[in-house]
């Protein structure tokens, strides 16, 4: 096989090239890592499930204008005109809905007069149906029956009021009883009022999902229904006919009562791109830094390289009219251009840990996977091959007499 | 001398294309990256209230339960009802003013311009130092008085985007605006302000437009209007409502004027003063812990920058360091490539120094050129970040200073690379080139 020894004698005689070289790929191993990594993070962000038919609901809400003493009944007509348009499969009313921009947050406590609560949860508020509207799976225990719902006015009325039962999410349940006995266990969100647990969901993302685990599933359902004025009316349809429906849901409510100011509508999955549009965003422009990081080390592996065949014109026609072939050639350039790269990525793997440390010392960014470690090696290799093949071709094809001839 | 460097980087230019294309390519897209990211974290992390930043205060106070204490936790950003309306009536600050914000439901009148449905309007709740202490313009009318807020005068000033769509931007003081069943009297417009980013109230849009309407804080509680932004309670509330004046919550910002640092450390004893008050009275369970943040301290406090902005520059610069040594290289190679012309140089009697200056010329032409291809791609990528449908997109833009530093980072940082290939040029010693060739 080829010596390295003549190779890292030339490399010694261009040392300032050489380093350049081994620091660039340094830096682009190194940020290249992290940016790949933060956009792995950003992606599991983007596909953390919500546990609602997201393509199957949309939203849409009204205001009354002025102080309207009792808007259930509004809600109630407003409600039996949603349900009898056509495509529309189930109505309700809710409190706050997923990706919405508005939130409820409790402390959740175990026993009463726990000083500080043992998680928080995020609140939805429904009407018995909720969970099957919402396409939620019920794991264990029940829904709501009618009988347990109370109006919003009246639960307002009380502080401490005592509510028929909660249903809380799996993650919940697995939280606060891990022995996965929660159904008939009580909880304590409002002071020392006992909530006893009626059902367990499988999932239901918080209205803002932030870090893509478990704690963005804290969520429980209250037994109480809002109405227009402090809720949101959501509907489930065919993913085909939500344009349709939504269109024909808002000329309903202006036909229920059209002294009302209408709120922004649209559907759950158009609610979900946007509270993740800046994700999104940020994955393209990771993505596009890496693809600019990798394009310019290339080019910089073949302007050097470039380079160094012209130099070595007259080496590279010694070494031919000794009997070298134009294969041992190239596998020069190609042995150089590894030897190189290596070091570079040894470099820069330190650099990428380092990189990594910082971040996770500045954001909530956990360690860098060590698989990152061969794999970003492996792209370095490769590019660094593709990028001196050019070059390096150039050489072999060098014939050794016009070398010779000295017309450097 | 320097022309005639200048004609010669030309020149060598000339001879090899690609490889100064590609060094010209490589710095604009580093200055490109870099200059995109820069003007959005400066649009962001700027100063909001010019010339008198310093002079604003936010007012902390730590009113939570004993039981929920953590040492060295920042006390809560917001005031209960009591505490705001307490020191607003001690006045012990040049200026002060609470707040919080709201939407209204508004039904505009028959004529108003383009048939103009019912709508839900933004609004701001607060008193009448608002105006003066934030120095906001005015373009017609002017701000309520402090006799209005003890009257819960019915009364609003609009902001012109809010006056444009109402009233097709005529001056509108003295007319009425139909909000939530009741009329409201217009005694000012506001000319254009907008805050970025929203300082006062981050809770309603870290860098959202301008709200619409500004009434009374007591107005707003009389008539029942809708309240926005964030709301924190704490124990059991015997209290029906958390609104009410003794509610345990925080809900209401509170900002006050000092002028001289003397006024500030005042303002400051007050505050621990008022607390320990509070406390021997039962009503504050923590020991006094206040804060007072001028503007730019308040904004760094809250993280307002948004991480990811702040991710994006420092990868832009990381990506910048590359594409320098990226030319550091290329140049390297092109300097050396010249040898026999530096030989020649050299031996026809130029010193050392008049070479590295020809070299050096040369990194900054290609930086020069880099320059004007890296603003071109810095405002498409401008343009690429206003496309983003996110609120604090709209602010972003390039101006003068930022105009002004892509040449200065292009130059600078194209001399920079050039300092060692230029190192290496007069090095080229004169006898073994000539020798050679």
């Amino acid at each position: 096989m080829l010596q390295l020894r003549p190779i890292l004698s030339t490399l010694r005689r261009h040392r300032t090239a050489a380093l350049l070289i081994v620091v660039e790929i340094a830096l682009t191993c190194a940020i290249v890592c992290n940016a790949v990594f933060l956009i792995s993070n950003r992606i599991d962000r983007l596909h953390f499930g919500s546990g609602v038919a997201i393509d199957e609901l949309v939203e849409l809400g009204t205001r009354s204008i002025g102080n309207v003493d009792d808007a259930a009944p509004g809600t109630r007509e407003d409600l039996a005109a949603l349900r009898a348009l056509p495509g529309v499969r189930a109505a309700n009313v809710m409190s706050v809905i997923p990706y919405g921009n508005q939130v409820r947050v409790s402390g959740v406590s175990m026993v009463p007069d726990q000083p500080t609560p043992t998680i928080s949860v995020a609140m939805y508020s429904g009407d018995a149906g909720l969970p099957a509207l919402l396409g939620l799976k019920m794991v264990a225990g029940r829904d709501f029956n009618a009988d347990e719902v109370v109006d919003q006015a009246t639960a307002d009325k009380d502080d401490n009021y005592r509510y028929a039962g909660v249903i809380i999410t799996q993650a919940v349940a697995q939280r606060l009883f891990p022995d996965g006995d929660a159904v008939g266990k009580s909880i304590y969100i409002f002071g020392n009022t006992p909530l006893r647990i009626v059902g367990i969901v499988e999932r239901l993302v918080s209205p803002d999902p932030e870090h893509a685990n478990q704690t963005d599933l804290y969520s429980v359902i209250l037994p109480v229904r809002p109405t227009f004025d402090n809720g949101t009316y959501v509907l489930r349809t065919d993913p085909t006919q939500r344009d349709t429906v939504l269109k024909a849901a808002v000329a309903a409510l202006e036909r229920v009562n059209p002294h009302r100011v209408a709120q922004e509508h649209g559907t759950f999955e158009d609610l979900r791109g946007d509270y993740y549009r800046t994700d999104l965003s940020m994955v393209w422009l990771l993505a596009g830094v890496c693809v600019a990081l990798l394009v310019v080390t290339a080019f910089g592996i073949v302007g050097l390289a470039s380079f160094w065949v012209q130099q070595r014109t007259k080496m590279i026609g010694t070494r031919r009219a000794l009997g070298a072939t134009r294969g041992q050639i190239l596998r020069y350039f190609q042995t150089e251009n590894l030897l190189l790269t290596t070091a570079g990525i040894a470099l820069g793997m330190l650099g990428a840990f380092a990189i990594n440390q910082w971040l996770m010392t500045q954001y909530e960014l956990p360690r860098l996977p060590l698989v990152y470690l061969p794999l970003g090696a492996l792209a370095l290799w490769l590019l660094g091959q593709v990028a001196v093949l050019a070059p390096a071709r150039r050489a072999a094809a060098l014939a050794p007499a016009h070398a010779m001839r000295g017309l450097s | 001398m320097f022309l005639y460097y200048f004609d010669l980087a030309l020149r060598s230019f000339r001879s090899a294309r690609g490889l100064t294309a590609l060094m010209v390519l490589t710095i604009a897209m580093g200055i490109g990256a870099s200059m995109t990211t820069l003007t959005t974290f400066r649009a962001l992390s700027g100063d909001p209230l010019p010339g008198r930043s310093a002079n604003v205060l936010r007012v902390q106070l730590d009113a939570g339960l004993k039981a929920t204490f953590t040492p060295g936790k920042e006390p809560d950003t917001q005031l209960t009802r009591f505490d705001a309306e307490t020191l607003l009536r001690e006045k012990h600050a040049a200026r002060q003013a609470m707040m919080a914000g709201g939407g209204v439901n508004v039904e505009p009148a028959a004529d108003a311009p383009g048939g103009l449905k019912p709508f839900e309007a933004t609004a701001r709740y607060t008193s009448a130092d608002f105006f003066p202490m934030f120095q906001t313009p005015f373009l017609y009318g002017q701000a309520w008085n402090a006799a209005d807020d003890g009257a819960n005068a019915p009364v609003v000033v609009l902001s012109k985007a809010f006056n444009d769509k109402l009233f097709g931007g005529a001056n509108s003081v003295g007319r009425n605006v139909h909000a939530d069943g009741a009329d409201l009297r217009v005694v000012g417009v506001l000319d254009d302000w907008q805050p970025v980013p929203y300082f006062f109230d981050l809770n309603v849009g870290r860098f959202r437009k301008t709200e619409g309407m500004f009434l009374p804080f007591g107005t707003a509680l009389e008539r029942k209007l809708g309240f926005n932004g964030s709301l924190s309670c704490w124990g059991d509330s015997a209290t029906p409502h958390p609104r009410e004046l003794n509610a345990p919550c925080s809900w209401i910002q509170y900002w006050v004027e000092a002028d001289t640092p003397a006024d500030r450390a005042a303002y400051l004893d007050y505050l621990t003063r008022y607390s320990a008050q509070q406390h021997a009275a039962g009503r504050f369970q923590r020991d006094p812990n206040p804060r007072l943040r001028d503007v730019m301290d308040w904004l760094s406090s809250q993280h307002v920058v948004p991480e990811d902005v702040r991710l994006q520059v420092w990868l832009a610069f990381g990506f910048l360091a590359v594409c320098l040594v990226n030319t550091v290289g290329l140049l390297l190679a092109k300097c050396l490539r010249r040898s026999p012309e530096i030989g020649v140089r050299r031996a026809l009697g130029a010193p050392r120094r008049q070479i590295f200056a020809q070299f050096l010329v040369e990194a900054g032409t290609i930086g020069l050129a880099g320059g004007v291809l890296g603003l071109a791609f810095a405002a498409f990528g401008v343009w690429c970040v206003r496309q983003g449908s996110s609120s604090r997109a709209q602010w972003v833009h390039l101006d003068a200073t930022a105009l002004l530093i892509t040449f200065a980072l292009a130059i600078g940082a194209s001399v920079l690379a050039g300092l060692l290939p230029a190192w290496k040029a007069c090095e080229v010693s004169p006898a073994s080139q000539l020798k050679s060739s």
